[in-house]
């Protein structure tokens, strides 16, 4: 092949862009780690949860949570037979330090820890004005906290609650379903301190995880499945009078 | 707890959107209604608001300038704010709005302010000193050509930029209409109608605006304000707040009969929370007594104090009464808990970066750009008296071989 | 042409608007960060930041290969699912420097959080009244809290009931 020096001309400023972004690179996580490989989701099996707040601790000693936010938190249902779809919900400091002892037993009472629901079609990232919060290609959604504005739009369209604008850092701060631990091959910080297994990650891209079989076996729902956000928190057990 | 009543989710007790944010959407609904009443001169040639014209616009121009430091105020890092024009994010409504914004501003508003002041803008150029001078003359950029056939090219241009104007007004509302309207997690703001409720609302803010602008700036003046002009705007005025009121109504009636999952919450919350600013001020003060005031003057034939006393009193009472709305949808949405379990409450501060004291300036603040504006580029019709009697008439074709 | 000479006004504005135009396109080159839109509408980059982060809970497996006596006792026992941190606390620092000693534990104050009673519990969770169980007396001197079940030898030796 003849390259004269007029095409030269136009393929070597052609080839430094290209080599421009080969230099940018991809970037991966821990070694043999691929994104291609997890789709992550979390299943919380509801009668295993004893409030302890072990979780709630756990998440703001491994994530530098500031103090009256939260990553994940726990809330008390009290249903009573009279007043089944308007219960009574408490959370105190987010059941940080558990819950007050309930000494009589009218009702039905039960534990549901929240958190992000990494939703596949989430509304949150839908909104971001500047792409500072995504769903990662393994399908946890995160925040760039060097590109958010902390406008907050997203904390508003979250049907969860599950977003809050870090009171130091001026932007918008959530659950990461730890992904700085999952990638590594740890499991959350809320799931390795359950002391009863109610919370535990879920991998579905991996045909190895029990989720699959629990799935088939087990009837779980998602929080406010009428929004079609997509959500990946499964819940085993769940009330029909939970917010 | 901190003002809680209930429960609510634990990190939606404090709000995250503040009276700046309120003050945003009353702003830019005063530039799109301003330009709306600006319209109704220029392209559907209603005679008797030609006196506020320039003034509309320059109002415009004042409030639009003004409309982005709420929001620069608002951001926990304003400084990244640009990444909205360099990565905007297309399915965020927020970020479409940044382009509309600026589209708004460049391509309609300055625009058509530049071509309608063209040649006052090169006379006063060759005719001032100073900085002044200097001023003028950039704002010619550097073209004095004030020829009849420029001018006609000029006033055919300007109609087109005004006809399509409209739309872009109503999209610069509209969008912050949806921007709350798509929001499908929060009851309070999800339909269909808030982008026209607030299109509508902002076409009776801006017109209330600019009816109350040019009855002070005249009486300011000491000149004679054109009652006819005034009995006009107060006619828009009354049956724009009448679509207004019937959106809302329509949206109010539809909520009670469906009663759905969030309304139980939601009117409890208008019954006690928001009681005082969404009944007391938005609907009796602020739409109601107007209403009554402006029926009045349409249908009874009072002398022109009794009248110009009537339209001040709708006027300011409308404007109040729009701001409500605004805090009522941008404040009561984020009063109460999306577990429909739970209330909280806003705890205005004073002197902080989003407090009361930053928000009057914000809404004096484009007062004062509107009378920097008003000193260079006079408004008032009597300045006109050296201009061709024929301003603004139907643009006909350019005679050929000029 | 006169309509060039009587227009041209519109032609300078309109030369404002494309000079605008390239300067925001230059300026955009430079700002936006380079792995933006890789995966999607966001700098990819974040995606391994925010995976670099530091770890607090070095996680049971790492506990194990140090403590794997504590280890197997503690699989013969109730306390098998609940994993070392969520008793001793975030512990990284320690597996990674083991001279790091952790803080000793309170086990009054320990225990309790999941084991005192209360109407909301379930109520197959083992789950006792603190002062009437224990009588003041720490949950350790009778149950080994990595295997809490109660062996013979503590009760006999006069623990309470």
């Amino acid at each position: 092949m003849n390259i004269n020096r007029r095409q030269i001309l136009i393929l070597l400023p052609a080839a430094a862009v290209a080599w421009k972004s080969v230099l940018a690179g991809t970037p991966e996580s821990a070694p043999n780690y691929q994104m291609s490989e997890h789709w992550w989701g979390m299943l919380i099996d509801i009668p295993k949860c004893i409030g302890c707040g072990n979780c709630v601790r756990a998440c703001q000693a491994e994530n530098q949570v500031p103090d009256g936010y939260f990553r994940t938190w726990v809330e008390r249902y009290h249903v009573t037979d009279a007043n089944m779809t308007n219960p009574e919900v408490i959370s105190p400091d987010g059941g940080k330090e558990g819950f007050p002892v309930v000494s009589e037993d009218a009702g039905k009472y039960f534990f549901v820890p929240k958190m992000c629901n990494h939703c596949a079609d989430s509304p949150c990232t839908q909104v971001c004005p500047v792409g500072a919060t995504f769903v990662s290609p393994d399908g946890v959604v995160l925040v760039d906290p060097t590109y958010c504005l902390g406008c907050a739009y997203c904390v508003q369209a979250c049907p969860y609650g599950c977003r809050y604008i870090d009171p130091q850092k001026k932007i918008v701060d959530k659950c990461t379903l730890c992904y700085h631990r999952i990638t590594k091959g740890l499991t959350t910080a809320c799931a390795e301190n359950c002391p009863t297994g109610a919370r535990q990650l879920v991998d579905l891209k991996n045909p190895r995880d029990p989720i699959h079989a629990f799935l088939k076996t087990h009837s779980v729902q998602v929080l406010k499945p009428q929004m079609a956000t997509g959500a990946k928190v499964y819940y085993n057990n769940l009330d029909g009078s939970v917010r | 707890m901190n003002g809680v009543e209930g429960f609510m989710y634990p990190n939606e007790i404090s709000l995250h959107w503040s009276v700046l944010i309120v003050l945003y959407p009353f702003i830019t609904g005063l530039v799109a209604g301003a330009f709306i009443l600006a319209s109704l001169e220029r392209v559907f040639r209603v005679e008797a608001v030609k006196p506020t014209y320039r003034l509309a616009l320059l109002t415009a121009l004042s409030f639009l300038l003004v409309a982005p430091l709420p929001l620069q105020l608002h951001l926990g890092h304003p400084e990244r704010s640009p990444e909205m024009y360099f990565t905007p994010h297309s399915t965020s409504a927020m970020a479409m709005f940044g382009y509309v914004y600026l589209w708004y501003l460049m391509a309609v508003l300055v625009f058509e302010i530049w071509l309608d002041y063209r040649r006052d803008i090169v006379l006063l150029s060759q005719t001032s000193r100073g900085l002044l001078r200097v001023v003028y003359k950039v704002m010619t950029l550097g073209s004095n050509n004030i020829s009849a056939r420029s001018l006609r090219i000029d006033e055919r241009v300007g109609w087109i930029v005004t006809l399509v104007g409209i739309p872009s007004a109503f999209m610069l509302h509209g969008y912050v209409g949806f921007i709350f309207g798509s929001i499908k997690a929060n009851p309070w703001w999800s339909s269909p109608l808030m982008p026209v409720v607030f299109i509508f609302s902002a076409m009776v803010s801006g017109i209330a605006g600019v009816m109350l602008l040019y009855m002070a700036t005249t009486k300011l003046r000491g000149k004679q304000i054109d009652i006819r002009c005034v009995d006009s705007i107060a006619m828009y005025l009354f049956y724009t707040f009448i679509v207004d009121f019937s959106l809302e109504m329509l949206d109010l009636i539809h909520r009670i009969y469906e009663a759905d999952e969030s309304f139980r919450s939601l009117d409890f919350m208008v019954h006690t929370r928001l009681y005082f600013s969404h009944i007391v001020v938005q609907i009796c003060l602020g739409t109601v007594i107007p209403l009554i005031l402006l029926a009045i003057t349409q249908m009874v034939r009072l002398p022109e104090i009794a009248r110009k006393r009537m339209y001040t009193s709708a006027g300011g009472l409308s404007l109040i009464g729009i701001f409500a709305m605004r805090w009522n949808v941008v404040i009561g949405g984020q009063l109460f808990s999306k577990s429909f379990l739970g209330y909280t409450s806003y705890k205005m501060t004073l002197a902080t970066r989003e407090g009361l004291i930053v928000a009057i300036a914000l809404t004096l603040l484009p007062l004062g750009i509107l009378w920097v504006l008003i000193k260079l580029l006079p408004p008032w019709p009597e300045d006109r008296a050296s201009h061709p009697t024929e301003m603004h008439a139907i643009p006909t074709a350019v005679a050929a071989g000029d | 042409m006169n309509f060039f000479k009587d227009a041209g006004h519109l032609f300078r504005f309109a030369a404002l608007f494309v000079i605008a135009f390239l300067v925001f396109w230059a300026i955009r080159g430079y700002v936006v960060p380079r792995t933006f839109g890789q995966y999607g509408h966001y700098r990819a980059a974040a995606i391994t930041e925010i995976a670099a982060r530091s770890v607090q809970f070095a996680g049971h497996e790492a506990c194990e290969v140090c403590h794997s006596d504590i280890a197997g006792a503690k699989s013969a026992g109730k306390h098998a699912h609940v994993n070392c941190e969520a008793c001793h606390g975030p512990l990284s620092q320690h597996a990674a420097d083991p001279t790091i000693t952790p803080a000793k534990l309170d086990t009054a104050k320990l225990c309790v959080r999941c084991h005192a009673v209360s109407a909301a519990r379930p109520k197959s969770f083992p789950q006792v009244n603190a002062e009437e169980h224990a009588n003041g007396v720490p949950c350790e001197t009778c149950h080994q809290p990595h295997s809490p079940a109660m062996d013979g030898s503590a009760a006999a030796a006069g623990g309470a009931k």
